[in-house]
């Protein structure tokens, strides 16, 4: 185990060095950050002073082995825009964005899951066909269209919902939670359905898939042969067995939605990270990008290893390695 | 089922069919027999004879496209065709409990043994979590598994396939069922554990006075344990009675062609004879007698005209046209 967690750490250490070249290499060629901060009027000198403040002058070697010493030193550099620590900034808004991801995960399992084991259990019957065509609406429909549509009718013809924002948050150890408020529950339903829809959709048929295949087990039968209720066959001596798929899919589809809830942060004016990394690249704001990426990637090995030790509770004869 | 003793279950006239897209299978068709308490009832036929299917249908186990079409199912008295679902899973496993083919995969890869037995306990008893742990623990030493305690927190890939279908032994005999269905028992296993399941079950049942009917292709395992035997032929009984007495004297041509493929032991070996052809397609089963095109003693009529189960005194029947009456050798 200890040996497994050293390579799980030199792997992830790798990972995060190779996020970090490759998108401080893009960056430098998407536009000129120093027009982003000096005003339209600015005289050439002030240009090149500018310049010279944001370490803009030297070459990408240099500036890119500056950044890598002064994150050793805590420092992750600062938003040219905000003038903020780029960290903190992002850190800021990340538990808008996870508590959105949060319940739209939850959402997703509870529905997915469910749908996914009666559809796998039953694949002749007009339930399940309907399930499935369902399905087909939640990976094929944008998100934008879903949200917008949802705004429009729940919110301003229904009212139902509020169509934009948090809502009413608590701070909780220095956080700032909306799930404690009515009212936040109140405004984060809207978006997290949107967010959820492709995610419910994909769980689904993975879910279908491995039951259908599980159901052809012959441990499926003699659990029958022993007097086992069919739920209970189904969901006692199936679903884990087909689970191995459903919680990679799950951990890639939750690092994917941290990362890249933008859409939807930005349909409903949700002031979550995903909306700051569209700002920051409008904006050109280097530093924001590049830590916001590199925080993406770490996001996606934690997740990963999390996975890989879901795998081992699931199935005694995976072992780590 | 020999004379006096009282009958457990009583097939009568079993259909069952698979309606595939390829057109009606008759898996099982018109078949009768019965199981007398304590009796073990060896069903042997070749694989697509229809064997499995009849344990199924005992069982209310046949899933779509099959279905039991006719027939009673006389348990103890009551017909389990009508019973309910909810019904049938209290008689399955408790009543009536089955040992898989492949122990490799008849056990759930996720489950603990222990947990796995433990389930029928739980599902079957009114004993709460410490006396049935201690149930299982002596179940499983019952059947020959050492250190049974610790065994039980094991999961299924730490046992070897004989190991496991002794815990498929001792998850069929744990509620005390009255009748276990064993599929092809030892099939999946090694010849030298073959013999050493197959006389830890007679050993389980005659103990417990459980009847029993013991699937197989292999009539030389029939031998060693049945009281009675049935054989079949696409889906059809073609001879049945008391072990000893069809051993000796088949009767049906297809039943001598099974012995003379059972090598013996003693003296001098000949090649060991074979039944010619093979099983006929059962979606299109030719008119008359199915066994006609790989019998030798063929003629005229058995092309014509299927042929009726006859009786040969007390408990024996054949359905063949011209029954054989040759005494076999020992």
């Amino acid at each position: 185990m200890l040996g497994y967690l050293t390579k799980r750490l030199i792997q992830m250490t790798i990972v995060l060095w190779v996020v970090s070249v490759i998108v401080f290499m893009m960056m430098s060629f998407t536009g000129d950050p120093v027009f982003m901060v000096v005003p339209i009027d600015a005289t050439d000198a002030e240009i090149a002073q500018a310049r010279r403040i944001l370490g803009l002058d030297q070459s990408l070697l240099v500036q890119y082995v500056k950044f890598l010493t002064s994150i050793f030193e805590g420092d992750f550099g600062r938003s040219y825009v905000f003038r903020q620590p780029a960290l903190e900034l992002i850190l800021q808004r990340m538990p808008a964005t996870i508590e959105m991801v949060l319940v739209a995960m939850a959402f997703a399992v509870i529905v997915s899951i469910p749908l996914g084991v009666y559809a796998g259990a039953h694949p002749d019957s007009r339930i399940s066909k309907t399930i499935m065509a369902g399905s087909l609406f939640g990976i094929s429909l944008p998100g934008f269209w879903v949200g917008m549509m949802l705004i429009y009718l729940l919110a301003v013809q229904w009212g139902w919902f509020p169509s934009s924002g948090r809502g009413d948050t608590v701070e909780v150890f220095g956080l700032r939670l909306s799930l404690l408020t009515t009212d936040g529950w109140h405004h984060i339903i809207l978006p997290a359905f949107t967010l959820s829809l492709a995610t419910t959709a994909i769980i689904l048929r993975i879910t279908r898939a491995g039951m259908m295949e599980v159901g052809r087990q012959d441990y499926m039968k003699f659990a029958r042969a022993k007097g086992v209720a069919p739920r209970d066959v189904l969901f006692r001596h199936g679903l884990k067995n087909s689970l191995i798929p459903v919680v990679t899919i799950f951990g890639l589809q939750i690092g994917d939605l941290i990362a890249f809830a933008t859409i939807t942060e930005t349909i409903f004016s949700w002031p979550g990270m995903g909306k700051l990394l569209i700002d920051s690249i409008y904006r050109a704001d280097r530093p924001v990008i590049v830590v916001y990426l590199m925080l993406v990637a770490l996001i996606f090995v934690v997740i990963n290893f999390l996975v890989d030790l879901l795998y081992t509770l699931i199935d005694p004869r995976i072992t780590l390695k | 089922m020999s004379a006096g003793k009282q009958s457990l279950l009583e097939v009568r006239d079993l259909k069952t069919r698979f309606y595939t897209f390829a057109g009606v299978v008759n898996a099982v068709d018109g078949v009768s027999f019965t199981v007398g308490r304590g009796e073990i009832l060896g069903l042997v036929g070749e694989s697509g004879g229809g064997k499995s299917v009849i344990g199924f249908s005992i069982l209310g186990l046949i899933d779509p496209p099959g279905k039991v079409d006719d027939g009673e199912i006389l348990f103890d008295g009551t017909d389990l065709r009508r019973k309910s679902e909810k019904e049938l899973q209290k008689i399955r496993g408790k009543d009536i409990a089955m040992v898989f083919q492949d122990p490799m995969t008849s056990l759930n890869p996720l489950q603990t043994v222990g947990e796995q037995i433990d389930e029928m306990l739980r599902l079957h008893s009114d004993l709460d979590a410490r006396a049935r742990r201690a149930r299982c623990i002596e179940m499983l030493t019952d059947v020959g598994i050492s250190e049974a305690d610790k065994r039980l927190n094991n999961y299924p890939h730490q046992f070897s396939g004989g190991m496991r279908q002794r815990v498929v032994i001792a998850i069929a005999m744990i509620a005390g069922p009255l009748l276990i269905i064993a599929d092809e028992p030892t099939t999946a296993l090694d010849v030298t554990i073959q013999s050493q399941i197959l006389k830890l079950m007679r050993r389980q049942v005659r103990e417990r006075d459980a009847s029993m009917i013991l699937i197989t292709h292999d009539l030389a395992v029939v031998s060693q344990m049945a009281d009675e035997i049935v054989v079949l032929y696409c889906g059809k009984i073609v001879e049945k009675g008391p072990k000893q007495d069809l051993i000796s004297k088949p009767a049906h041509p297809y039943t001598q062609g099974l012995l003379g493929s059972i090598p013996k032991l003693h003296g001098r070996q000949e090649r060991l004879t074979q039944i010619p052809g093979t099983v006929p397609d059962v979606r299109n089963l030719p008119k008359g007698c199915n066994f006609r095109e790989r019998c030798p003693f063929a003629q005229a009529r058995c092309a014509e005209e299927e042929p009726e189960q006859i009786s040969l005194g007390a408990d024996r029947s054949v359905a063949c046209h011209f029954p054989l009456e040759q005494e076999l050798e020992p």
